[in-house]
């Protein structure tokens, strides 16, 4: 729009003249996204708190583990702009190292929740043998209650992985399988639906006419096609499992006390809520904030990747 | 219509055994030992005799069987009795919780009036408040307060509860002393006092709970408003000289709450499940606290026999969700 006076010859352009270069269709959605007020002020606070969190430990060099006796139950000061907790640990540092897992839990546990869900969508989609089983699976897993599941498999499994990955890597593991197992359906079922409508257009029947083998069409046809339910689904799934992840560690079956993660952090504070509430604001400020930016995000993402919407 | 329920009804017996199975399996291969938290002076043979006790001696199928038949054949055989003073069950093996040493099913019978008054009673509430939201702002899109209840319902949906209900305790129960931050169960509500205090202490986990579901319920009420707002029909009902309250209200209205009342009934289940953080935040002992209990203290029947009352309400209003869906809309009918 503000590039218009700057090219005022261009509606006079002869009409076999393009009049702008071929654009991507990911420009198309950039435009779009661009116009979602909420889904860019999410992109700049997610990505904000993203960049303190990995990248504020070299500035913010206090160690999150370190006890300072001396200095318990402090209020914020220059020497920890947070205060420190009953242990006299920096609060400052344990939210950059909590904010760390609790991001790495949601990234890795989304990737797998979706790579499950995409993978189960597509061969249920694509293979009309596979459909049925598939489908069967997806609503039953659907129909489990999948709190109290993931409860019972974090509480029961978590000293068997702990002795053999170590207490965070056991943990970490536990965790991210845990809500990666129990999130994939709403992708899947997505996928296939989208893959079941795609499977009878035009190019898909050229390219099998000329001898596509399945593997070669999924990946080379079908994948890219269904990237967008894909991508919206994966946002949404970050905020979903930061959300899980710092529920269990709520009710105290998340990590170990020693590894701060914001959940941690929240249920820690909740016993000092009388006396230091702020304790309890700053962690659950951290992941309302990711989640609400998130949401925008996949809401903005789901607006711009939708063609019905775009360019209106 | 009604061979489309038969069938789904059918269906889901086979789903829920799988289920049930599921459930089983994922605790029995848990490691979990019960005897392991009894004191060290326990000699090894009458720990052993302890674990035989439990019913744990048996094989993984028969264990699984007869939890079954406790399940279907006796537990509605002790609640007949129960009721009609009759005597069917005659002492047969109930599902005994390995904490309390009690029948499981009592002890849910006990706390069950809790998550039904404080969970359903905040569903009802977030219900109410969504619908008339989700209709005005989509009756007025991009109004100040379209953008505003999108705002909320955005926050709403995003907030976490156990940080909701925290911060609720912080400001109403810590700073102001207003209502209690503790649910006190053996509150008998007598006279206008005590029902005072009820209400004093159900506010805030209502309000935590209404909150969120009201987020949700809304989003949906908002879209399917908008999707009905520029249809054909509503031209026409406007053209025919409908008043806009008939319009909006009668014709629009109906055919949005098809999607949003099943919407609405696939949500009833989280009332009891999705219920536990609320639970634990404000200490209320209903079902969800229960279940932290049994998980903690590693009573696998108590978890067992939860998690499988849980996914039957699942599947049962999933089938509700599915039947009310074909009543509402005669597009779709199944047969």
């Amino acid at each position: 729009m503000t590039d218009a006076p700057l090219f005022p010859q261009a509606p006079a352009a002869p009409p076999e003249q393009t009049p702008r270069p071929p654009r991507n269709q990911w420009w198309d959605v950039w435009d779009q996204f661009r116009t979602h007020r909420g889904a860019l002020v999410g992109t700049v606070v997610f990505v904000l708190i993203v960049a303190a969190v990995f990248l504020g430990p070299l500035i913010w060099t206090n160690d999150p583990a370190f006890i300072n006796v001396r200095a318990r139950n402090q209020g914020p000061s220059l020497a920890y702009p947070l205060g420190t907790d009953q242990l006299g640990r920096d609060m400052l540092a344990r939210m950059l190292a909590g904010g760390q897992v609790s991001i790495a839990v949601g990234l890795t546990a989304m990737a797998l929740s979706v790579v499950l869900g995409a993978l189960i969508g597509v061969l249920a989609g694509y293979f009309r043998r596979l459909d049925g089983p598939l489908m069967r699976l997806t609503d039953l897993f659907l129909a489990l209650p999948l709190l109290p599941l993931l409860l019972v498999m974090v509480m029961f499994f978590r000293d068997p992985l702990a002795a053999a990955y170590g207490p965070e890597g056991g943990i970490f593991i536990l965790i991210v399988t845990a809500i990666g197992l129990t999130s994939w359906m709403q992708t899947a079922r997505i996928v296939r639906g989208d893959v079941l409508a795609l499977k009878e257009r035009e190019f898909v029947l050229a390219s099998r006419s000329i001898g596509t083998p399945s593997r070669r069409m999924i990946t080379r046809h079908i994948l890219p096609n269904v990237l967008s339910p894909i991508m919206v689904s994966a946002t949404l799934g970050i905020a979903n499992a930061i959300i899980t992840e710092s529920a269990l560690s709520f009710l105290g079956l998340g990590f170990p006390p020693d590894f701060p993660t914001w959940g941690r952090l929240l249920f820690d504070a909740v016993d000092y809520i009388q006396q230091y509430p702020e304790r309890v604001i700053w962690p659950g400020l951290a992941i309302s904030l990711v989640v609400l930016s998130v949401n925008y995000i996949g809401d903005g993402l789901r607006d711009a990747l939708d063609p019905r919407i775009r360019g209106r | 219509m009604l061979t489309y329920t038969l069938r789904r009804l059918l269906l889901a017996i086979p789903t829920l055994l799988l289920i049930s199975l599921a459930i089983f399996l994922v605790l029995d291969l848990a490691p979990g030992d019960p005897v392991a938290d009894m004191p060290l002076t326990i000699p090894p043979e009458v720990r052993e005799k302890i674990r035989l006790s439990l019913g744990l001696g048996e094989p993984f199928h028969i264990r699984y069987l007869l939890w079954l038949k406790a399940f279907f054949w006796t537990e509605p055989l002790y609640w007949i009795d129960a009721r009609f003073g009759t005597d069917f069950a005659q002492g047969a093996q109930r599902i005994i919780s390995f904490q309390s040493r009690s029948p499981v099913f009592d002890i849910i019978a006990e706390r069950m009036p809790q998550t039904l008054w404080v969970v359903g009673l905040s569903y009802v509430v977030g219900v109410l408040i969504a619908l008339p939201i989700g209709i005005i702002s989509a009756y007025r899109q991009y109004s100040w307060f379209d953008q505003i209840g999108t705002f909320v319902s955005m926050v709403g949906y995003s907030v976490p509860t156990f940080f909701t209900g925290v911060v609720l305790i912080v400001v109403f129960s810590v700073n102001l002393g207003w209502f209690p931050s503790i649910y006190d169960t053996t509150l008998r509500v007598t006279d206008w006092d005590s029902f005072l205090q009820q209400l004093r202490q159900m506010a805030m986990p209502v309000f935590v709970l209404a909150l969120f579901n009201a987020a949700q319920i809304s989003r949906f009420m908002r879209a399917a408003m908008l999707d009905n707002l520029n249809q054909d029909y509503v031209r026409t009902a406007r053209a025919k000289g409908m008043s806009e309250r008939v319009v909006v209200l009668v014709h629009v209205l109906r055919n949005s709450m098809i999607p949003v009342i099943t919407v609405i009934a696939l949500g009833v289940p989280t009332i009891f499940g999705g219920a536990i953080i609320t639970e634990q935040v404000f200490k209320v002992n209903g079902l969800g606290q229960l279940l932290i209990i049994a998980i903690y203290g590693n009573d696998v029947p108590m978890v067992q026999t939860l998690t499988f009352i849980f996914a039957i309400l699942i599947v049962l209003f999933n089938l509700i969700a599915d039947i009310l869906y074909g009543i509402l809309d005669p597009r779709i009918r199944y047969d």
